[in-house]
C-alpha cells in the first residue's frame, strides 16, 4: 500500500513541495535551539509554556477527528460514514504525532526523553498522558490500516480489529480528559483549577476535530476523483454544531462563576484574557475574535443546513476551527500564568524561532497527513471508489 | 523456516513494544522510592525556617543572604527579569501576601521588602507533577532537585504556586565566570529546571544553610520543627506567623513573623 504514497500527479508533488519548504525554516531554527536552548522562544520565568505546549493541546483536541466518525459509524451502523471513518482515523494520527513533536520541542533536555520510560512516575499526569496519546496514535494506526489494506485486497475486515475499535472510544475520550487533567489539577493557576475543564476539552475537540476532517474532505472532493459524499460531511456537520454550542455555553458557564463570585483570583485571568489587567493586553482582541468567530461559525453552520450552500459550510467550518485556536491554542495556556504568583503580569509574545519550529511541526503532520490520505484515495480510485 | 519481510517487520515490532512495555511495567512495580520517601516523611526531623520581616526590612540595602547563596550555588546573574535565576530573593510585602494587604496600607509598608524562596512544602505540587522524579521530597522535608535527571519539561514550573523555580534558558556556564564557580557545588547545565534545596549538602554536614550564617540581623532562624523543644518550634509556639498561600494545602515550610 505505501507504494501509493511514491506516485502521483503534479499537485501532489508540488503540495508536499510546498510543505517541505515550510518545514525548513523551523529545522534550522530547531538546531539553534539545540545549541542555545529554549531562549530563543519568547518564553520567561513566569509563562513557561507558550506556543509549542497550547498547540500540542489544541491538537490533542483535533484528534477527536477519529472518534466523532467512529462512534455514528460503529455503534449507530450510520453508513453514510463509511468513506470516512478512515480519514477521520488517518487525521487523528497525524494530529497525536503533531502533539509528540510539540511536547518534544517545548523540552529543555530533549534527548533525556527516555527518562519518561525510564522512570515511570503515576503519580504525574503527563506520564498517564503519554501513555494515553501513544495509546491512542498505536490504536488509530492499526485500526485504519488494517481496514484500508483490507479494502485494497478486497476482503471483508478482519474481526479481530472489533474489540480496537470499541477500545478507541474510551480511549479518545481519555486523551482530552488527561490532557485537561495536566491543567485542571494544578493549585494556584485559578484560569486551569476548573473541574469543567474536562468536560471544555471534550466539547472543543468535538468541534474543531470534526471541523478540520470536513475541510480535508471538501478539499480532497474538489481536487481528487474521490467524494467521500456530501451528506456525510453534512451529518458530520451537525455534531460540530452541537458540541460548538456546548463548547460556547461552559464559557458562558466560567465567566458566570468568576464575575458573580467576584473572587478575584477566579476572574483576574479572564480579565487578563478578554479585557487586560494592569494595562496589559495583548491577547485582547484574539480571544474577543475567538468568540465572535465560534458565534459566527454557529450561525453560519445553521443557515446552511437551510440553504445547502457549500461554500458557506466550509467558512463556517473555518470560523470554527479558528474560534478553537485561539482559545485553546493560545489564550488557555498562556491565560493561565496570568497573573503570575506574586500578583504580577508579565506578558508572552511568541519569537520569530519559535513560530517557524511550530509551523515546521504544523509542516511534518500535513505531510504525513496528505501521504496517508493519499494512500486511502489511490487505493479506493483503483478500486473504483 | 521461511520468513518474510512484512512477518519479519511484525514480529521485530511486537517484541520490541513488548520489551519496552515490559521495561516501563518492571520500573513501575519495582518499589519506587521517591513516593517511599515521601509516605515517610513522618520522621524525626523536619527542616522548617522563620523570617523575621521586621528585622529584614531594617536594613533595605541588605543583600547579604541572596549573595551568600547565588554564589554558593553557583547561580548565574542575568539582568534579563524573564529569564533571571533566583533562589532566594526580595518582594514586596504586598506582592507576597496579597491576601494580607489593604487598600489603607502605608504605600511604605506594602512595599516593604520580604525574603522569599522554595518554601519546601509538606506537600509539594512539583514533586506530584514531575513525570520523571527529578524533583523528590526527602525524609527530612526538604524537596531536592536532580539536574541530571530533569528533562526541561517545566510542568514543575507551572504547578509551583509560589514562583519559585527557575529555568535555564540558557546555558549558565557561559554567564559564569570561571573564576567565582564554586567547585563545591554543581554547575548546571541549560535546559533545567533549579531552586532553593535548604542548603541539603550543608546541612547534611552538621552546618547552617548559606542564607542563615550570612544574615547578620539573625533576621531568619533555622531549625527542626519535629523536636518540639527546638528554637524554631519555641518561636513558633507564641507568635502570629503568615506563610504564603496556606490554604492551597501544600504547607509551606517558610514562616513569616510579621
Amino acid at each position: 500500500m505505501l507504494e501509493k504514497i511514491l506516485t502521483g500527479k503534479r499537485q501532489y508533488w508540488l503540495l508536499l513541495g510546498c510543505l517541505l519548504v515550510l518545514m525548513v525554516p523551523g529545522l534550522f531554527f530547531y538546531t539553534r535551539q539545540i545549541l542555545d536552548g529554549l531562549v530563543i522562544t519568547g518564553l520567561s520565568r513566569d509563562v513557561s509554556w507558550g506556543l509549542y505546549i497550547s498547540q500540542f493541546t489544541f491538537l490533542v483536541g483535533v484528534a477527536a477527528s477519529a472518534v466523532v466518525v467512529v462512534i455514528p459509524y460503529y455503534l449507530h451502523d450510520v453508513k453514510q460514514f463509511g468513506r470516512i471513518v478512515i480519514l477521520g482515523e488517518f487525521l487523528a494520527v497525524s494530529a497525536v504525532v503533531m502533539c509528540l513533536l510539540f511536547i518534544f520541542a517545548d523540552m529543555g533536555q530533549p534527548f533525556r526523553i527516555f527518562n519518561v520510560l525510564l522512570y515511570p512516575s503515576p503519580h504525574s499526569l503527563m506520564f498517564w498522558d503519554t501513555v494515553a496519546l501513544l495509546g491512542y496514535l498505536v490504536l488509530n494506526i492499526i485500526i485504519a490500516w488494517t481496514a484500508l489494506s483490507a479494502e485494497y485486497k478486497g476482503i471483508p475486515v478482519p474481526q479481530w480489529t472489533k474489540p480496537l475499535i470499541y477500545l478507541s472510544i474510551p480511549w479518545a475520550i481519555s486523551i482530552h480528559t488527561v490532557t485537561a487533567f495536566l491543567y485542571a489539577g494544578l493549585p494556584g493557576r485559578p484560569l486551569w483549577l476548573a473541574s469543567i475543564l474536562g468536560a471544555r476539552f471534550i466539547a472543543s475537540a468535538f468541534a474543531s476535530g470534526p471541523s478540520l476532517l470536513i475541510i480535508l474532505c471538501l478539499i480532497v472532493r474538489k481536487f481528487t476523483a474521490f467524494d467521500p459524499g456530501i451528506a456525510a460531511l453534512k451529518s458530520l456537520a451537525k455534531i460540530v454544531v452541537y458540541a460548538l454550542v456546548i463548547n460556547l455555553f461552559f464559557i458562558a458557564l466560567e465567566f458566570f462563576t468568576a464575575y458573580y463570585s467576584g473572587i478575584p483570583s477566579h476572574h483576574h485571568a479572564l480579565d487578563y484574557l478578554f479585557f487586560g489587567l494592569d494595562g496589559k493586553s495583548s491577547l485582547v482582541w484574539f480571544m474577543r475574535i475567538s468568540i465572535v468567530l465560534g458565534v459566527a461559525g454557529l450561525a453560519g453552520l445553521l443557515l446552511q443546513m437551510k440553504m445547502n450552500n457549500t461554500l458557506l459550510l466550509l467558512i463556517s467550518l473555518i470560523a470554527v476551527f479558528l474560534s478553537v485556536w485561539l482559545d485553546k491554542g493560545l489564550g488557555l495556556v498562556v491565560g493561565g500564568f496570568v497573573p503570575t504568583p506574586f500578583e504580577t503580569v508579565t506578558e508572552y509574545i511568541p519569537t520569530l524561532p519559535e513560530s517557524a519550529i511550530a509551523v515546521s511541526i504544523f509542516a511534518i503532520g500535513f505531510m504525513l497527513l496528505t501521504a496517508l490520505y493519499k494512500m486511502v484515495i489511490s487505493i479506493r480510485i483503483s478500486n473504483g471508489n | 523456516m521461511q520468513i518474510n519481510r512484512k512477518e519479519f517487520l511484525k514480529k521485530a515490532g511486537i517484541a520490541g513494544a513488548s520489551l519496552i512495555a515490559g521495561g516501563v511495567l518492571y520500573s513501575l512495580f519495582k518499589g519506587d522510592d521517591i513516593i517511599t520517601a515521601v509516605v515517610e516523611s513522618s520522621a524525626q526531623t523536619k527542616w522548617a525556617m522563620l523570617i523575621d520581616v521586621k528585622k529584614c526590612a531594617g536594613k533595605p540595602d541588605c543583600s547579604a543572604c541572596m549573595t551568600a547563596c547565588h554564589k554558593g550555588h553557583n547561580v548565574p546573574a542575568i539582568d534579563d527579569i524573564r529569564r533571571e535565576i533566583k533562589w532566594i530573593w526580595k518582594a514586596d510585602f504586598g506582592n507576597v501576601f496579597p491576601e494580607h494587604t489593604s487598600e489603607y496600607m502605608d504605600v511604605a509598608v506594602r512595599s516593604q521588602k520580604v525574603i522569599v524562596a522554595c518554601n519546601q512544602c509538606d506537600n509539594p505540587p512539583c514533586v506530584r507533577v514531575c513525570p520523571v522524579g527529578a524533583t523528590w521530597k526527602r525524609a527530612d522535608g526538604i524537596v531536592m532537585m536532580d539536574h541530571h535527571r530533569c528533562i526541561g519539561c517545566r510542568y514543575c514550573m507551572a504547578a509551583c504556586p509560589y514562583g519559585s523555580r527557575s529555568f535555564n534558558w540558557k546555558d549558565p556556564r557561559k554567564i559564569l565566570s570561571g573564576n567565582d564557580i564554586r567547585v563545591e557545588y554543581p554547575v548546571r547545565t541549560k535546559g533545567v529546571v533549579e531552586k532553593c534545596n535548604f542548603c541539603a549538602e550543608r546541612i547534611d554536614v552538621g552546618e547552617m544553610p548559606l542564607c542563615v550564617e550570612a544574615c547578620s540581623e539573625g533576621a531568619i532562624l533555622f531549625g527542626n520543627v519535629a523536636d518540639p523543644e527546638s528554637d524554631i518550634r519555641r518561636a513558633l509556639a507564641g507568635k502570629y506567623v503568615l506563610r504564603r498561600k496556606a490554604e492551597l494545602g501544600t504547607n509551606p515550610e517558610i514562616y513569616y513573623l510579621v
